[in-house]
């Protein structure tokens, strides 16, 4: 019994033994990648959702993490998706329109990347006109004013004779010829993998630190239905992504001349309405809105409390637009920008994983 | 090792028995439940939800934008006083038709003729703050300052569209607060008389009929009563009262 034991035990050393090395001649696999998911967000949140055609793995993630910081994406080899999403920019930019490689802007701000695994209904885009972060990635590279390419044929080409990025997409897909499928896969994966879950208020919910008076009165008018009431459509404690990742008109303008999500639906009673964003890290995040028209949280919090002009989609959640706004007080206006500022994660924009080595 | 063998093919034949048993659905049907709406005759769905113009028993001319609502605590009880319960919540979301139908994980019942009562919101027990992932995930929370818990109902539109000053409204019902610190439970136990015969697997119809909110016993009027009233606890109980009317049985699909 004995003896046949140390058999097994041997023979199946040896069936390991084979088994790597025809995988090593054949396809490597790669390594499954295993997503750092805050304990609070396993806590209050549903699993983040992760294609099943696209698994991550630490091979994708590492080549999504080198395109994403490559110039070899755009038509000149100037520009990369960071020049408009910066890690110290929590993946947003500091201008009120971005450029790209043409040196002409667009008519919208950019958007913070992060948290995107949990926006559960896969829009993107302050119109939400792209379903899914692969769908997503297809665009910047052939956009004029983006990456500037006329297609991604010469993009591949570029890609399949580098020197290294062949080898590259071997290991992360098994395949060496490079498609703007995996390009976009691989982007996508390294994406998913931006989590920003450590900010003050994060660990004030884990109990690990105590919010000061004016941050915990700011919190009451974010969540008071008679003050700010905010948390309708930016989250609340037990939702942590700050943001329901759904389409409001928050009562910016009375006439449109961008249409948002009702160009992208072709739905009058969808016009003016652009994606909430989330209210993390808004300290890296200036300026504010699908336009970026204001450059400070104050302007902001002015335009909730007196700015909001009237339209026919306006949000009835915008309950006072009737007199302009919630019409907050000097001192609820300075508390509650001080509670949006606990929300700011500072090891997320020093994430050694998310800057360029 | 005999003995373990034959005690072994018993066991196997005794549970696929069990198994035979449960696949016969004459004798342990599947029931599940399907959510429709109306504004009294008029049928709302995700299709005419933001377009249908309605109107108020007290006259106010109403566009919907949303509507969800939360039901829980589902229950059958059969003519000998049986009653069958059945685990879960369902959050309706008036814009997606998946949401309308609540499909229990474990719904078989033996047949006979039953009623159905069901739970508007959560009870006290059930209604735990933060305690569901996937409501939190879907911004259902009620504000801890207001006893916290989730949101029963949120249906938020415009009244009087009909004039040049259309006004919003926060239909917004949950947890009622007395005063500071101090909360009343306000969910609602909706009990339907309606005898519902379950002989196969069954579809059971709940209508809801959205109008009922404004009617019955409180005639809501939107020009007192339309925005902040999750803090307002006459207006929190008054939306308690009118759930009461609200929800009937429909169709019996087997
Ligand atoms: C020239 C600046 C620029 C470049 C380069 C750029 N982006 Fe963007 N990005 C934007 C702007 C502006 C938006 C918002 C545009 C809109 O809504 O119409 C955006 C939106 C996004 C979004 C949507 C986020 C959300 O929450 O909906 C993602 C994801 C994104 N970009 C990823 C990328 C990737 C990946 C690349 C590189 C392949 C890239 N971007 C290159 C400017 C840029
Ligand atoms: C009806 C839903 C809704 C409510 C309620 C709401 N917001 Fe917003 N918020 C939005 C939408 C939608 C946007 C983006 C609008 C756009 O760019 O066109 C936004 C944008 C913002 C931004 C800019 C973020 C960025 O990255 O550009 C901040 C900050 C903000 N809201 C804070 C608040 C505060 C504070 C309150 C409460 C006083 C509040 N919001 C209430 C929907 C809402």
């Amino acid at each position: 019994m004995r003896h046949w034991l140390i058999y097994c035990f041997v023979f199946s050393i040896l069936l390991g033994c084979s088994s790597e090395d025809a995988k090593q001649d054949n396809t490597y696999v790669p390594i499954p990648y295993q997503l750092d998911i805050p304990v609070l967000f396993q806590n209050k949140l549903i699993d983040p959702i992760i294609p099943i055609d696209n698994q991550l793995t630490v091979e994708g993630v590492a080549l999504g993490k080198r395109l994403f910081f490559d110039n070899i994406l755009s038509v000149n080899n100037t520009k990369a998706c960071v020049s408009c999403h910066s890690p110290q920019n929590a993946f947003t930019d500091s201008n009120q329109f971005s450029v790209g490689v043409t040196n002409t802007s667009g008519s919208r701000n950019s958007m913070p990347l992060f948290n995107m695994a949990w926006n559960f209904d896969d829009r993107y885009f302050w119109d939400g006109h792209a379903l899914g972060l692969e769908q997503q990635a297809l665009e910047p590279v052939i956009d004029a004013i983006e990456l500037g390419n006329d297609s991604w044929e010469p993009v591949e080409a570029k890609l399949n004779n580098h020197p290294e990025y062949p080898q590259l997409f071997k290991q992360a897909f098994g395949t060496s010829t490079i498609t703007k499928t995996l390009v976009t896969k691989a982007i996508a994966q390294f994406e998913r993998t931006l989590i920003s879950g450590n900010s003050k208020f994060d660990k004030f919910s884990n109990g690990e630190v105590t919010l000061t008076a004016q941050e915990q009165n700011g919190l009451s008018v974010f969540m008071d239905e008679s003050k700010g009431d905010c948390f309708h459509c930016h989250g609340n404690p037990n939702n942590p992504l700050w943001t329901d990742n759904k389409f409001h008109n928050n009562g910016l303008d009375a006439t449109f001349s961008d249409l948002g999500l009702g160009q992208v639906t072709g739905n009058p009673n969808d016009n003016g309405k652009f994606k909430s964003p989330s209210l993390r890290n808004l300290a890296y995040t200036a300026p504010y809105m699908h336009d970026g028209r204001f450059t400070t949280l104050d302007e902001v919090i002015e335009h909730y409390s007196t700015g909001l002009q009237p339209s026919s989609t306006i949000d009835p959640l915008m309950k006072k637009v009737g007199q302009g706004g919630v019409n907050l007080s000097t001192q609820d206006k300075a508390d509650l920008k001080a509670f949006l500022l606990t929300l700011s994660d500072p090891s997320f924009i020093n994430n050694p994983a998310f800057i360029q080595q | 090792m005999k003995k373990i063998f034959v005690l072994f093919t018993l066991l196997i034949v005794t549970l696929s028995c069990h198994e035979d048993f449960d696949d016969n659905s004459v004798l342990t049907p599947k029931v599940d439940f399907n959510f429709t709406h109306n504004w009294d005759d008029t049928a709302i769905n995700s299709s005419n939800l933001e377009t249908e113009t309605v109107t108020n028993a007290n006259g106010e001319v109403i566009n919907i934008s949303s509507i969800r609502y939360l039901v829980s605590s589902f229950q059958l009880t059969n003519l000998a006083g049986e009653t069958y319960s059945f685990e879960g919540y369902n959050l309706t979301d008036l814009a997606i038709e998946d949401s309308y139908n609540f499909i229990p994980e474990i719904n078989n019942i033996p047949t006979g003729t039953y009623t159905l009562k069901f739970v508007w919101g959560f009870n006290e027990e059930d209604n735990i703050d933060g305690q569901y992932q996937d409501l939190n995930t879907a911004n259902w929370s009620w504000p801890e300052m207001l006893g916290g818990g989730y949101h029963f109902l949120q249906f938020d539109g415009m009244y009087n569209v009909d004039t040049t000053n259309p006004l919003p409204f926060n239909f917004h019902n949950g947890t009622a607060r007395v005063s500071e610190g101090v909360f009343e439970q306000n969910f609602a136990v909706i009990q339907l008389d309606t005898p519902i015969t379950i002989t196969n697997n069954t579809t059971i119809e709940v209508k809801m009929n959205l109008a009922e909110l404004f009617t019955n016993p409180n005639t809501w009027d939107l020009n007192v009563l339309d925005t902040d009233l999750m803090p307002n606890y006459q207006a929190q109980k008054m939306m308690q009262q009118n759930i009461m009317s609200v929800f009937s049985i429909g169709e019996i699909a087997q």
